[in-house]
């Protein structure tokens, strides 16, 4: 039984959160998307990086590799799925979660550490936090903002399928803590069921004391059995 | 089969932001032209063979929907034109 992190010509957070799985005791194999699903399955992520060169829309392509028709099945059945970043793009243009992730509000790339919200603790991802903790963690993206229709929005709201929610370090969501112009200061958030999620921040790269900063280890812990 | 050149522009939906236009637009107003409003837009031309313009049409809205845009933020057009 492995945590498959689906590997695409461009991914380049594949060898860090399989680092950071390996710190939790979690198996992983870093899988090449032709290669396809390893039969025995205990998790899927995708990775972050610049697969296809972001060409077209960042995930676009990726979003269409064969090997999405898989992981789309796979979680369906309820099999975790974690989308980091680049990984939460392919996410969206996939369809495995609603709305999309399109260019920062500022236009510019952020690459810095920012504060975000539990908003639903009862998921595999969060299950190790409270409802209402605040999480210190990393992002670095230029099409991180998160765009839905207003009806979707309140759909996701209604629902409790946002899962973090950027915010001040006291836990107060609010603009100035809105690192790319998300709608409804979303930073992450869950498809059809509380086992698929994707998050903009880098839960990887905070995941070991040398790091300096440890708050992700939670989130990849959604994978212990 | 005749082969058909579709045009699909590709625009964000009215009311989604545009970062890149607005700072495209910014930069051309720091070289002194006055600019009120800039959109900006993606645009694709495509050869499809097909038995008729209508069959060609539907491939490609097919194509726009699945790929060149994102239904979410997008809206698209297609011109559709007989070699």
């Amino acid at each position: 039984m492995t945590v498959a992190i689906v590997r695409f010509g461009g991914s380049n957070c594949d060898r860090d959160v399989h680092q950071a799985l390996a710190s939790l005791d979690i198996d992983a194999e870093i899988v090449w998307h032709r290669d396809g699903l390893p039969t025995e399955l205990d998790g899927i992520i995708l990775p972050g990086g610049f697969s296809y060169g972001d060409y077209l829309r960042a995930g676009a392509m990726a979003a269409n590799a064969p090997v999405m028709d898989a992981v789309t099945e796979a979680a369906a059945d309820g099999v975790p799925l974690l989308g980091i970043c680049n990984g939460a793009q392919i996410g969206a243009e996939a369809g495995l979660v609603a709305g999309a992730f399109t260019v920062n509000d500022t236009t510019r790339f952020r690459c810095d550490h920012v504060h975000v919200r539990v908003e639903n603790a009862d998921t595999p991802f969060t299950r190790a936090y409270e409802e209402g903790e605040v999480l210190e963690l990393p992002i670095a993206h230029g099409e991180g903002r998160f765009e839905a229709a207003d009806e979707t929005l309140a759909e996701l709201q209604a629902e409790n399928r946002i899962l973090f929610r950027y915010c001040e370090p006291d836990g107060t969501v609010s603009a100035a803590a809105n690192p790319n112009g998300s709608k409804d200061n979303v930073a992450g958030l869950l498809g059809a069921r509380d086992t698929t999620a994707v998050v903009m921040p880098h839960p990887e790269r905070a995941s070991l004391p040398d790091l300096g900063l440890t708050d992700g280890r939670g989130v990849l812990a959604g994978f212990h059995p | 089969m005749t082969t058909y050149t579709a045009t699909v522009t590709v625009r964000l939906k009215s009311g989604v932001l545009d970062p890149e236009a607005e700072t495209t637009r910014r930069a051309l107003e720091r070289l002194g032209f006055d600019v009120e409003g800039l959109r900006s837009a993606d645009q694709y031309e495509l050869d499809v063979p097909a038995d008729s313009a209508e069959a060609a049409r539907e491939r490609v809205e097919e194509m726009a929907e699945r790929l060149l845009a994102n239904p979410t933020i997008h809206d698209y057009d297609v011109v559709l034109q007989e070699d």
